[in-house]
């Protein structure tokens, strides 16, 4: 019987940790442990000396983490960055979607690949929620800016909400802009007048 | 003209600047290339994302490619310097508590003696000494590692160095997690005006001319498209140029400073382009001409033995044979694509691609080309001198 393999799975996100647990947990049975401090993130690694590391590729402290890879001392285990060592590109799918692997040194392919496909799935759907929160964010900066710039051509020029919005719109596609960097430009620039 | 649409990674450096300004300047455009510029979260995301594909070429430690090619990092290599982006630019700083050991122990933060400096701070610090580098695959290390064992300090039983993200830096000085720090411009100067660091050395008192950064390419890529690679030489060089003319300067920081690049103050970067730091929270000021050089004495030419050095020196550190590690990772510095990129400039190159490393005590005229190349002052601190496989 082949020994379970240990998983680390470096997350500040507690629910995004669990989240990526739950899919290894249908993906096969793993022993698996997040960390979710990242300070000394190399040693606490070391103590553990697990099969994987899965690190979200966005992390910063992901740097640390290449310490793992000079083996030092004959207790400690060679560990890789597991790219594109696979023959079907998996490693590279697995960057590509955010989440890099870290493997001990040997481990086979084929006892890898139900753990970095379940990851990959989790690490995409993460990806998606980050764009979409970031455009949503920025339309409603956008939409309070708009607003705001609507507020001052209405005064200085006495018009209704409708015209006023026109106004804009026709100024910007004129200077070739979006509505948005108009009104940004108009809210900074009034700012010095008042 | 339609233009070369190219994908370069950086991350966010002082010396990120010669390709940040080869595509805000006008010269990528010039060579013909479109250039879009993608902030890397680590430098290990950087390589990976460069080894992968998904970026054509990086901004990257020098130390990258050679440890590739000693099979270190990530195993598989492929990855080569086609140019140097940057000589220098690091600094050493020291928590608050040590720098006043050190004051009190009478050392004068003169700011040029890496001997004075290196002997006061192993005097003075606890042991193991805990210093914070970017990348354990960095000139930092090295440098690090070659000052302190070379003034008599045993690592790794009395240095430990430890890898800290730069951004991150002064935090893990502020919690104590490391005594010290190298790191690149600005972030030292960041620790110095966050009040939580004081600097000690720039690395250039180490060794005078040590190759920082490197512009990447995968060996595939660049078998691939060599005209393209050339003209990014080329674009890449010319912004360097400019860089290096001190009436850009002003302007370089201004840009450097932008949301999209570094988002940082421009006065904040200013101290690295024009060489005089801040180095401790009460204002005392340092210049130190030679910081950072983007440009003087064929400043960007890959020279094939500082591939060597760095091999030699990382293998000594992780316990390889270091003649060998040397003879491996000697062409990952591909000074022959360099050549051929730079043909139609008329820059004047050098006439070997190998040179004895630590041997100029001053600015010397050297065998070129164009016969009027001056190569810098490139000594170590210790007088040692690195003679490299071939000349």
């Amino acid at each position: 019987m082949t020994q379970q393999l240990s998983i680390i799975v470096v997350e500040e996100d507690r629910d995004r940790a669990v989240t990526i647990v739950d899919s290894l947990r249908e993906a096969g049975e793993f022993e698996i442990h997040v960390i979710s401090a990242l300070t000394s993130l190399a040693r606490q690694i070391k103590a553990r000396q697990p099969d994987v590391v899965l690190i979200d590729i966005a992390n910063p402290s992901r740097d640390t983490l290449e310490e793992l890879a000079l083996a030092s001392g004959p207790l400690e285990r060679p560990v890789a960055m597991f790219v594109d060592r696979s023959e079907d590109g998996l490693s590279a799918a697995a960057i590509e979607a955010g989440v890099s692997a870290y493997v001990v040194d040997g481990l086979q392919p084929a006892r890898l690949k139900p753990i970095l496909d379940a990851a990959i799935t989790r690490f995409r759907m993460f990806q998606r929620m980050r764009t979409e929160l970031e455009e949503t964010k920025r339309a409603l900066e956008d939409r309070k800016l708009i607003d705001r710039a609507k507020g001052m051509v209405m005064k200085a020029r006495s018009v209704g909400e409708d015209e006023a919005y026109a106004i804009l719109r026709k100024t910007a596609m004129d200077q070739n802009k979006r509505v948005a960097d108009l009104a940004a430009a108009l809210v900074s620039t009034a700012g010095l007048l008042s | 003209m339609k233009l070369r649409p190219v994908s370069l990674g950086f991350i966010p450096l002082v010396d990120a600047a010669p390709l940040i300004v080869a595509h805000e300047m006008g010269f990528a455009a010039e060579e013909g290339l479109a250039l879009t510029l993608a902030r890397a979260p680590s430098w290990s995301a950087l390589r990976d994302m460069l080894r992968i594909g998904r970026l054509d070429a990086a901004h990257m430690l020098a130390p990258v490619p050679v440890a590739g090619a000693l099979g270190l990092g990530g195993g598989s290599d492929g990855l080569s310097a086609v140019s140097v982006l940057s000589i220098n630019g690091n600094v050493i700083g020291v928590s608050r508590a040590l720098a006043t050991r050190l004051r009190d122990g009478g050392h004068d933060f003169a700011f040029d003696d890496a001997r004075a400096a290196g002997l006061a701070l192993i005097a003075v610090a606890d042991k193991p000494l805990r210093i914070g580098v970017p990348f354990p695959f960095s000139m930092h290390a090295e440098l690090v590692f070659y000052w302190l064992t070379a003034l008599g300090l045993p690592a790794p039983e009395n240095l430990t160095v430890r890898t800290v993200p730069p951004a991150l830096m002064g935090e893990a000085i502020r919690a104590g997690e490391i005594d010290a720090f190298c790191v690149g411009e600005p972030w030292g100067s960041q620790a110095v005006e966050a009040e939580v660091g004081e600097l000690l050395l720039p690395c250039s008192a180490i060794w005078a001319f040590a190759p920082e950064k490197v512009l990447a390419v995968r060996d595939a890529w660049a078998e691939a498209e060599p005209d393209v690679v050339q003209a990014l030489i080329r674009a890449v060089w010319r912004a360097n140029r400019w860089l290096a003319d001190p009436s850009s300067r002003m302007l370089a920081a201004e840009v450097l400073a932008r949301p999209e690049w570094l988002d940082l103050s421009a006065e904040l970067l200013d101290r690295a382009l024009t060489g005089k730091l801040v180095i401790a929270p009460n204002g005392e000021m340092r210049s130190v001409p030679d910081l950072i050089e983007f440009h003087r004495g064929a400043a960007t030419f890959p020279w094939r033995s500082q591939a060597e050095w760095i091999a030699s020196r990382l293998a000594r550190r992780v316990g390889l044979d270091p003649e060998l590690a040397a003879q491996r990772a000697r062409s990952t510095f591909r000074s022959d694509i360099y050549r051929a990129a730079m043909a139609s400039t008329g820059a004047d190159l050098p006439g070997a691609s190998a040179k004895l490393e630590g041997s100029l005590q001053q600015d010397t005229a050297v065998a070129s080309q164009g016969g009027r190349l001056i190569l810098p002052r490139d000594a170590f601190f210790d007088g040692a001198i690195y003679e490299p496989l071939l000349i």
